[in-house]
């Protein structure tokens, strides 16, 4: 089934990315910030589903809103921001890097305005049916190596937060 | 009117560099540790935004596969970076990352 509307959904996912995203880099209390993120993510979520990716928008909404983001919000308890949200909230070099990041948006200007002609008008069709099962076939065949070396990664950083937070080892 | 109610590829790129840029400018501003974790998130959220957006458009599976590959890397960066958090703050008191300065110079 094509989406309906979607231009206008669009807009509005994309609103709410950008503007979450603004939050995030503005807040002074860091709880804002996590929601402001967790909403974002979630637009971006159904941006994912927009883009017949479902698999990836559940993982999107269970790994990061879910997982994620409640390890951001228990850190935020367990650290005190009492004392950081009274204190200024931008470092010194704030100047430079938004000179560094308005240089960068100008970068991505350019390029997508130069190179826009090599996208194609309309995207190729897809088999919409079998997303999960494709992902999962290609994950245990194709990236069956890459599967194995990021469950290696998650262990030992697993390993390495509890090695960090541990008071004494 | 027409390039702007027609959504290809490049509106979702225009979208996931614009994630990009307030990702950079977080992580180069702040200066709560917690927030420019956040923002390395937001930085990766626009990397599979636009690994996703690829995939549509060519109609393939692998950049949605390189997205979960990209979410397993952030799972593991927020977990090892969080613990750092912790420790910092247990010897500083703080969680300003301007305060981390032994080897500056």
């Amino acid at each position: 089934m094509a989406p309906v509307a979607t231009p206008f959904f669009f807009y509005l996912f994309a609103a709410i990315m950008v503007v979450g995203g603004i939050m995030v880099i503005t807040r002074k209390n860091p709880v804002h910030s996590a929601l402001a993120l967790i909403a974002a993510l979630l637009a971006q979520s159904s941006i994912y589903l927009m883009l017949y990716a479902p698999f990836v928008a559940g993982v999107q909404v269970i790994l990061y809103a879910g997982g994620i983001m409640v390890l951001f919000l228990f850190v935020i308890m367990l650290v005190s921001i009492d004392r950081s949200v009274r204190e200024r909230q931008f470092n010194s070099q704030w100047v430079a890097g938004i000179i560094a990041g308005m240089t960068l948006g100008g970068l991505f200007i350019g390029v997508y305005a130069k190179g826009k002609d090599i996208f194609p008008d309309h995207a190729m069709p897809i088999i919409e049916s079998d997303n999960t099962q494709k992902i999962g076939t290609m994950l245990y065949g194709q990236y069956m190596f890459s599967f194995e070396i990021a469950s290696l990664l998650l262990l030992v950083a697993i390993i390495g937060a509890v090695v960090m937070a541990k008071k004494k080892i | 009117m027409e390039t702007l109610l027609h959504i290809t590829t490049l509106h979702y790129l225009v979208l996931g560099a614009a994630l990009f840029l307030l990702g950079v400018i977080g992580v180069l501003t702040r200066r709560n540790v917690v927030i420019v974790l956040m923002s390395i998130e937001l930085i990766l959220n626009a990397v599979n935004l636009n690994l996703v957006a690829f995939s549509r458009m060519w109609a393939g599976l692998h950049g949605q596969v390189f997205a979960i590959f990209v979410v397993t890397d952030a799972a593991a960066e927020a977990a090892v970076g969080l613990g750092i958090l912790i420790a910092f703050f247990r010897n500083k008191e703080t969680v300003n990352i301007d305060e981390v300065n032994l080897l500056k110079w």
